[in-house]
């Protein structure tokens, strides 16, 4: 397993190069995620039922986006009415301001945190920290994680990286009295143990949410482990933190994108609880005094203002795209060396980080379409990894408006201009004809390395006779036969 | 979605079921088949033009002894798809709009790669889309098919199996798979083969790595994955292996050869040709 923590300073490729190489790391991805797809398939057993779903989560997803604005601000007013304050982040760094000018304000030392990938994008606890706050992970994979310093390889299991050994060890060494044990059940209940001291004396619970419903007003949230509805009832103060495209906009939205959410992430009809917020306590309940919202943009204002990327905040985050990439698979999450990894990773985040910094991601893809196929909501997520290639080797027009962050960023004269020459030699048929007519008379002349392609292959041979060449024969032999 | 003890795992992964094939099939656009014609364009793509032309001969060959008479456009090329891909869309729409052009009579379009085909009926008409070519792009689109999709959708082509017996690994293109919907139509014809046993291989359902210039861009990546590929290949030890598209074959072929095995992928139009020629079937079982 790596040691390092993945966001160093390493290129894209030799991320790649160490994470190949890992060969209990390939192992482990391999397994887990086979894992995953026979759970996925195996809920999904109907595939005229799994398709209808589909298409109805696609279009309750593009219907709240395409009133994104007036949705957010009545989401804003009811959920003012029902007591939730709501606070707007334009960047990270905001976004933590406001976490942490509420931690100061109720003078808070520690935070209890359910998982919510959106504190990763703002990197949060680093900031929690710099202050003086203690945040602990209360989600078993980030609770491992945070022991382990490192950062999640997957957007629902953010260890899935970790064996077995791994935690087993980890627990040994950070925890009191957890002796080395590989029983699972064993060490769950040791770290249950720990955090349950945690979720008590915690000034702060703060969670990620998994939609929002502009209708009523409500914050809701789906796990397994409970950490989620310990952390918005037990501490006094709730901070929810998510980004401005989880809205939608009736209630009766929520159970088709519950279902495909669960089934298409774990293979589960529905996860051991669903938490639905809509205020802070009243009366002689119990539940927190005061419940926030933080809402980021962070960037997602960008494809939202083009209609094709817009289709990038369709997604629900189930991460059946990378249990499905092949390319996912074989790397694990690391390697993508941004807070969301795999495919919708690789289309969301030159967004949140503009292309320059991300320019590998959209190209390090074989488009062989297997995370299309299996998204929940239809993000053409393909196609939309070849609108970024498009982007990123293109210059804007005199007065264009840039549609990311980054425009040209893979953009080089050299294959500018040699895509120029393919284009010329493909459309004119006698140049093409000459060329290949060359190509099969020097065939002795192929070379035996041809960079990147003979590491693992032999070269192609050109035939002694084109395909052109064998027909007009053919049809020669046969001349006076009718066709 | 939060968490799951997933570190446990591995220990539940122990299903002996293989990996073959994911039970969705998504992309299933009904499509309407029109009845079968007495011409067509046949479209070879370039790989097969330079590096596999025997097969072009076999489809042409296979095509007329079906009755159908075929007409072989010399001025055709490359669908585009590698500039496409690239993201070079002007590059790629020049070379697409002459294939456009030397096949706008009413023929089928029949085309021996699911890749390429892909690309001239899933993404031509995206690549025109707003262009004046828009409606040209959508009707040549309409008339693209499949080699093996027009063998079983459109001639309900029957094969004679005249070969010995042979156990075969069938790899399918993720644009066959998934952009044409027509992976099941390789698997007809195959299993239509009374001599012929296909066999299923891990991970069937996944790509070979090949993806263009994926593969050179990325070559480790890619060559992880051919080398998985090869390996599920190999381990089911088939007689032989059959692909409807010659570059996913270029690609395994190559690391084949490589690792040193003997076998060799073959493109499904030449493998039915053999089969059902006595002179090709006799000189294979030879």
């Amino acid at each position: 397993m790596p040691e390092q923590i993945p966001m160093q300073n390493l290129s894209f490729n030799q991320r790649v190069d160490r994470d190949l190489n890992n060969p209990a790391l390939r192992t482990h991805f391999r397994e887990a995620m086979d894992f995953l797809m026979d759970k996925r398939s195996h809920s999904f057993t109907d595939d005229e039922k799994l398709q209808s779903l589909r298409e109805l989560g696609s279009s309750i997803r593009k219907r709240a986006l395409s009133k994104l604005p007036d949705l957010l601000e009545q989401l804003e007013n009811k959920l003012r009415d029902n007591g939730i304050r709501v606070h707007w982040a334009e960047s990270s760094k905001e976004a933590n301001q406001i976490v942490l000018d509420i931690a100061q304000h109720h003078g808070a030392k520690t935070m209890i945190k359910g998982k919510s990938m959106v504190s990763e994008e703002t990197e949060l606890n680093e900031c929690l920290e710099q202050e003086g706050i203690h945040p602990v992970e209360a989600d078993m994979g980030e609770y491992i994680l945070q022991l382990a310093k490192e950062k999640p390889s997957h957007i629902v299991m953010p260890a899935i990286h970790k064996s077995k050994e791994d935690i087993a060890k980890l627990f040994e060494q950070n925890l009191d009295d957890c002796e080395y044990t590989e029983d699972v059940d064993t060490l769950i209940q040791a770290a249950r143990k720990e955090l349950r001291k945690q979720f008590h004396s915690a000034d702060i619970g703060l969670t990620g949410v998994n939609f929002m419903v502009a209708e009523t007003g409500s914050l809701v949230l789906v796990e397994n482990e409970g950490n989620g509805r310990l952390a918005t009832t037990v501490p006094k103060v709730h901070i929810a933190m998510t980004g401005i495209e989880k809205v939608t906009e009736y209630l009766d939205d929520l159970p088709p994108l519950l279902t495909l959410l669960t089934n298409s992430a774990t293979g589960q009809a529905i996860t051991t609880y669903v938490n639905i917020i809509s205020s802070p306590r009243k009366g002689g309940e119990g539940g927190p005094e005061e419940v926030h919202l933080v809402l980021l943009d962070n960037g997602r204002t960008i494809p939202f203002a083009d209609e094709e990327m817009r289709q990038t905040l369709q997604c629900i985050r189930c991460a059946a795209c990378m249990n499905h990439c092949p390319v996912y698979t074989r790397l694990g999450g690391h390697a993508y060396g941004a807070t969301y990894p795999g495919p919708i990773g690789s289309i969301l985040s030159p967004h949140l980080l503009g292309l320059e910094a991300t320019k590998d991601l959209p190209s390090a893809s074989s488009l062989c379409g297997a995370c299309s196929e299996v998204c929940p909501v239809k993000i053409p997520i393909t196609d939309l990894l070849r609108r970024l290639r498009h982007e990123g080797v293109r210059k804007l027009k005199k007065d264009e408006e840039p549609v990311i962050r980054g425009h040209g960023a893979k953009y080089t004269h050299t294959e500018k201009l040699a895509w120029g020459s393919w284009s010329k030699l493909y459309s004119s048929p006698a140049l093409y004809r000459t060329f290949a007519f060359s190509a099969s008379m020097m065939r002795g002349l192929t070379p035996s390395k041809m960079k990147g392609w003979t590491d693992y292959r032999t070269t192609p041979k050109p035939a002694e006779k084109s395909m052109h060449a064998l027909i007009k024969q053919h049809r020669k032999a046969r001349k006076g036969e009718p066709l | 979605m939060p968490d799951l003890f997933v570190n446990a795992m591995p220990d539940q992964t122990g299903s002996d079921e293989p990996h073959a094939e994911q039970p969705y099939t998504t992309n299933s656009h009904a499509r309407v088949y029109p009845s079968r014609p007495e011409k067509i364009y046949l479209y070879g793509n370039c790989l097969i033009d330079l590096l596999q032309p025997e097969a072009g001969l076999d489809a042409l060959k296979l095509l007329e002894r079906e009755g159908i008479e075929v007409v072989f456009p010399e001025q055709q090329t490359c669908c585009g798809q590698p500039a496409y891909t690239s993201g070079y869309d002007d590059e790629a729409r020049t070379v697409a709009r002459m294939q456009m052009d030397i096949m706008s009579e009413e023929w089928p379009i029949v085309i021996l790669s699911g890749s390429c085909g892909g690309m001239m009926h899933h993404h031509y008409p995206s690549l025109f889309k707003g262009l004046p070519e828009e409606q040209q792009a959508k009707y040549f689109a309409s008339r693209v098919f499949e080699f093996t999709e027009f063998l079983v959708h459109i001639l309900n082509y029957q094969p004679e199996d005249q070969g010995n017996h042979q156990t075969v690994a069938v790899h399918t293109s993720c644009s066959a798979r998934r952009e044409m919907n027509v992976h099941k139509t390789g698997w007809l014809l195959i299993d239509s083969l009374k001599n012929v046993v296909r066999k299923v291989h891990d991970h069937e359902f996944e790509c070979c790595g090949f993806g263009g210039s994926f593969c050179v861009r990325y070559p480790d990546i890619s060559g992880a994955m051919v080398n998985d590929k090869v390996k599920a290949i190999t381990d089911i030890k088939p007689d032989r292996l059959i692909s409807a598209d010659y570059a996913c074959l270029m690609n395994i072929n190559g690391a084949l050869d490589f690792q040193g095995y003997e076998l060799k992928g073959t493109h499904i139009a030449s493998y039915l040709w053999e089969r059902t020629s006595k002179q090709a079937a006799g000189e294979n079982n030879a």
